[in-house]
């Protein structure tokens, strides 16, 4: 994909700082560079989605590549938490502890139709989180259901292109960590 | 043991026991009191030998709530249908089949979770998929959930 | 010179004490929490918590149409999609008395069985995973992608696809479908022998499964294990011999048992399983005849009032559907028989006195699919 095509993300870009310190861009570069080019997420899959995210591990979208090395069990030692899954009532006290959990800088993928919004499970039922925004802040949502192996790469890369914008001073202001 | 002689067995074990007709399984409404007695029966007879519960369901009818046993045995292979109903909204309480089917401990307890129907002696009745704050059973026809339930 | 003071040992009393496993949990498979009660690693009780990925997929379907809940059913066990989309098809079509096509029950079954194999594929995979050996992983997800272009081309998604509908397929198969899954079927051959020398030939793989979980026939009737799992413990349960549904009657296959019930016998069931499958889609392939993938439906399907049951063989076990219909487009009341709820009531049972590390052996071999236990 061509790099312009890559960039159609318009409000991204609107966060680039105009003039800052150059010693402070470059090491915000160097920083931003190591976190974008190795997130660890956390194991965490409730259905469907969980199947294909575990098939983008697989040898042949192998997401190894983009720097997800490793899936860490534990919350403190992961970057991101990739939401592939519906969440429903009883899980949501489950997945803000885990958010809690984790240690900052850390973001967060909505992957799949139930987690953007709920997905198949909007009407009708009494048990199903309809969004898992309502719960824990998102960075990157991922529509599909699933969502081929190949769309959650794209929304790793564009996690990765949100990262490199943050630097130490404005990170906090703009709401990127 | 073909369909005849199975009809003939139940109600001569049970004389109060309504058939119903044109359905898949041979069905039979058992009264409440009898059920846990005939369905030990219906195990421990060696002609029956319905050793196999593959489904347990509880419905919502719109005058009684009712369970639904659905047995097959595995030496005579021939299935048998038995519901026990209770008129009780408030309470509905139905004896249990644990003891005899080991498979009946968490069909019930989905049943009580969704229906709200108990059954007596269990072993551990609890919900299983809602919280233990959960307030109303989903499965019935007139529960209602304005803050969760969005409706199409 | 300080004096040296010394404490007598005390002794100490191995209390139990309880751990939870999950719900957030690699090995668990999906969101199930363990209540474990230890006594120092031997497993005492154990109690399972389940609800964590609960929909209410039952009170969703008073609400939809019949065709309209194919694709919630899809979505229980989703690593048997087109198993539990055939239950549905079958409980309408009887009800409604209608007769497909010989074409569409050839393919029906070919797909079935593909699934199946699928679904025993990452099965394999995580198993190995589970216990340590990272390469089964790899090696099972990539020949799964194979199966997966197949259904890729001929359903239009890799998982989740709603192909069969009450009276037929969505649309015909694709022209390629034959040569892609004799192609695939060859490549299996050769590849299933890796599996086995991978893992099933292992003695470290040998020593942490035989005689662990050990399961008895009557038990597993009375507790109604069905699927690989029971048939490894002796219980004949397989839908496809006993109450035959599409082509299986017409084929030649054999129904896998075992007698110990321990957790080795319950993996060499599965590998068995898979070269059953195989067999079964050699013997249709080359002869899918040819006629219509649909058989003309009203636009409003409305089953006459009256309960019905429809078993099916899912890669778990017997999946059974229960409807209540009184009549209207949307059924009364749906309950599925999932395999997984009910296997998972003897994990209790089997894994008493194990070690807790044998105890992610014995939930890997049950082959629990979270969803399909909560629905």
């Amino acid at each position: 994909m061509k790099d312009k095509d890559f960039r159609d993300n318009e409000t991204l870009e609107t966060f680039n700082p105009g003039s800052e310190n150059f010693l402070l861009t470059t090491i915000d570069d160097i920083i931003d560079w190591g976190r974008s080019n190795s997130i660890w997420p956390l194991t965490f899959a409730t259905s469907c989605c969980g199947i294909e995210m575990m098939a983008t591990g697989a040898p042949r979208h192998d997401f190894a590549r983009f720097g997800i090395e490793v899936y860490r069990a534990s919350p403190r030692q992961a970057d991101v938490i990739v939401v592939a899954g519906t969440v429903v009532n009883k899980m949501a006290p489950v997945l803000k502890r885990l958010y809690d959990q984790m240690s900052e800088p850390k973001y967060v993928i909505a992957m799949g139709a139930c987690a953007v919004s709920g997905g198949p499970f909007f009407y009708n039922t009494y048990h199903v989180i309809r969004g898992v925004d309502h719960v824990i802040p998102v960075d990157v949502y991922i529509p599909g259901c699933p969502p081929r192996p190949e769309a959650l790469l794209y929304g790793v890369m564009q996690l990765q292109r949100k990262i490199k914008l943050a630097t130490i001073t404005e990170a906090k202001k703009i709401g990127i960590r | 043991m073909d369909i005849d002689k199975l009809k003939e067995k139940v109600i001569a074990l049970v004389p109060e026991a309504e058939l119903e007709e044109n359905k898949q399984f041979l069905t039979f409404y058992i009264p409440a009191a009898k059920a846990h007695e005939f369905a030990l029966r219906l195990r421990n007879d060696e002609d029956l030998a319905f050793d196999y519960l593959f489904c347990l369901t509880g419905v919502d009818m719109p005058k009684f709530l009712t369970v639904v046993y659905h047995l097959t045995s595995t030496r005579h292979d021939h299935s048998i249908v038995i519901k026990v109903k209770t008129e009780n909204r408030e309470t509905p309480v139905v004896d249990t089949v644990c003891d005899i089917w080991r498979t009946a401990e968490f069909l019930e307890r989905e049943v009580y979770d969704l229906l709200g129907i108990r059954f007596s002696n269990h072993p551990d009745m609890r919900r299983i998929f809602l919280d233990e704050s959960w307030v109303g059973y989903p499965l019935r026809k007139d529960y209602t959930d304005e803050v969760n339930i969005i409706e199409l | 010179m300080k004096e040296v003071i010394h404490t007598p040992v005390q002794h100490v009393e191995e209390e139990e004490y309880n751990i939870n496993m999950g719900p957030q949990h690699p090995s668990t498979h999906g969101v199930l929490r363990l209540l474990v009660t230890l006594q120092g690693e031997i497993v005492a009780k154990l109690q399972p918590h389940c609800g964590y990925i609960h929909r209410g997929i039952e009170k969703m379907c008073e609400k939809d149409t019949y065709p309209q809940l194919i694709h919630l059913t899809d979505r229980m066990d989703y690593l048997s999609a087109h198993i539990n989309n055939h239950a549905i098809c079958l409980l309408v079509e009887d009800a409604l008395q209608i007769e497909v096509p010989e074409r569409v029950k050839y393919i029906r079954t070919i797909i079935d069985e593909l699934t199946r194999i699928q679904s025993h594929q990452l099965w394999w995979s995580s198993f190995g995973m589970d216990l340590g050996g990272l390469t089964c992983f790899f090696y099972g997800l990539r020949d799964r992608e194979k199966i997966l272009d197949i259904f890729e081309e001929s359903c239009g998604s890799r998982l989740l696809h709603s192909y069969y509908t009450p009276g037929g397929l969505m649309w015909d198969i694709h022209p390629n479908f034959q040569k892609s899954v004799k192609d695939f079927i060859k490549y299996f051959r050769k590849k299933i022998k890796d599996y086995e020398r991978i893992l099933s030939g292992n003695v470290i793989f040998r020593e942490r499964s035989r005689g662990i979980g050990v399961l008895t026939k009557e038990d597993a009737i009375s507790y109604g294990i069905t699927g690989p799992s029971g048939r490894a413990s002796g219980f004949s349960c397989d839908v496809r011999k006993h109450y035959p549904y599409a082509m299986y009657d017409k084929v030649q296959f054999k129904e896998v048992l075992h007698t110990e019930g321990d957790t080795l016998q319950r993996y060499l069931a599965r590998m068995e399983e898979m070269y059953e499958s195989m067999k079964i889609i050699e013997q249709l392939i080359d002869n899918i005849p040819e006629g219509d993938h649909q058989v003309k439906m009203k636009a409003v399907l409305k089953l006459p009032a009256g309960e019905y049951y429809q078993r099916v063989e899912s890669a778990r076990g017997h999946l059974g559907v229960y409807c209540i219909s009184d009549g209207n487009k949307t059924p009364y009341r749906m309950k599925f028989r999932s395999p997984s709820f009910v296997n998972l009531s003897v994990l209790d049972h089997i894994s008493r006195n194990t070690k807790i590390a044998d105890l992610v052996a014995i939930g890997a071999s049950l082959d629990l699919v979270i969803p399909d236990i909560d629905r």
